[in-house]
């Protein structure tokens, strides 16, 4: 794994960074990129789904995946 | 008659005046079954990390369609974080509505007014329709409406307590005040708590925990829909005054034996 050029975090969780982009890490997790009701949000931000395949990703990169759960 | 009492929020049609929350059933089959007793046109749903060890079957795929989705920020201690909640949800649901909540105390699950009142603003900003959970409070509720707020939410009393309506005076008032349909949001026991919610002037109630830890909750929600039903009906019937000695029913004159 001659690609991996640092650590990023996954939902709060260190991870070594082996993605060049957002779809790429979704795919690597198994979650489909055309899955319903999910949503991503780097640094802070929330990233559009059409924007996963275009966003690269950077050591210190923190990612937040959600998806709609059950809720009051 | 529901015909003729449309409810409107944010021009959003509904008929309607039970929200239904989707978290606690038994399995999933009965919150399906008691969303369909309930008669529900909106239900509530949350937004959490993802596991990356894999995913049952999404509260999506099995409500699409039947339902509105009203995201929460449910848990949110700030309003970044309230903001942020609702932006991810705006992105997975496809709507600009959010129920806001802000939390000040983890054990009575009661509003962080000044962090509520921030995140409203600010979400009401990005275009968000927001339906804030708040005290009962009457200077509340009107901060919220005065911010644009499209509803307020006030307690009848903590989130998941069963104890019902402890305030009926102030949800009364804040009825009565509001420019905003008022929803009365938490609290809520069993089915005389939503009929007299509704019998003070609150244009809808959401419920949760009432119905997904009733011992039938299929039956619970269809209890509540009649509730719902029942006080809207009373309180555009306009109550009789209540009065100090009893007011004979039957007439005073032909008494036998006088």
């Amino acid at each position: 794994m001659g690609m991996i050029q640092g650590m990023i975090r996954i939902n709060g969780e260190g991870a070594p960074l082996s993605a060049a982009t957002l779809a790429e890490l979704l795919a690597q997790n198994g979650i489909d990129i055309d899955g319903k009701g999910i949503a991503v949000a780097l640094n802070g931000q929330v990233v559009r789904r059409r924007d996963w395949m275009q966003t690269k990703l950077s050591p210190g990169d923190d990612v937040e995946i959600v998806r709609v759960r059950q809720g009051g | 008659m529901k015909q003729n009492d449309p409810l409107v929020i944010a021009g959003r049609v509904f008929h309607s005046r039970l929200f239904l929350g989707t978290a606690g059933y038994p399995n999933r089959q009965v919150m399906l079954d008691a969303v369909a007793a309930s008669g529900t046109e909106m239900a509530t749903a949350s937004i959490r990390r993802i596991s990356l060890a894999g995913e049952e079957e999404s509260l999506l795929d099995l409500l699409a369609g039947r339902v509105h989705f009203l995201p929460n920020t449910a848990g949110c201690q700030t309003a970044k974080d309230a903001v942020l909640t609702a932006e991810l949800a705006r992105e997975a649901l496809q709507t600009n509505w959010v129920k806001l909540e802000v939390i000040g105390d983890r054990e009575l699950l009661y509003p962080n007014v000044e962090e509520l009142l921030i995140a409203a603003q600010e979400l009401i900003a990005k275009g968000f329709v927001v339906l804030p959970y708040c005290n009962d409070d009457p200077v509340t509720c009107q901060k919220l409406a005065d911010l644009g707020c499209a509803t307020v939410m006030p307690l009848g009393s903590p989130i998941g307590s069963g104890l019902g309506i402890s305030n009926p005076h102030l949800i009364e008032l804040i009825c009565a005040r509001s420019p905003v349909p008022v929803v009365l949001d938490a609290g809520i026991g069993t089915a005389s708590d939503a009929a007299l919610a509704m019998e003070l002037g609150c244009a809808a109630v959401l419920v949760n925990t009432a119905v997904s830890k009733a011992n039938d909750p299929v039956r619970m929600a269809a209890a509540m829909r009649a509730a719902v039903e029942g006080g809207r009906l009373a309180h555009l019937s306009g109550r009789i005054p209540k009065r100090t000695n009893a007011e004979p029913s039957s007439p005073q004159f032909g008494l036998v034996g006088t």
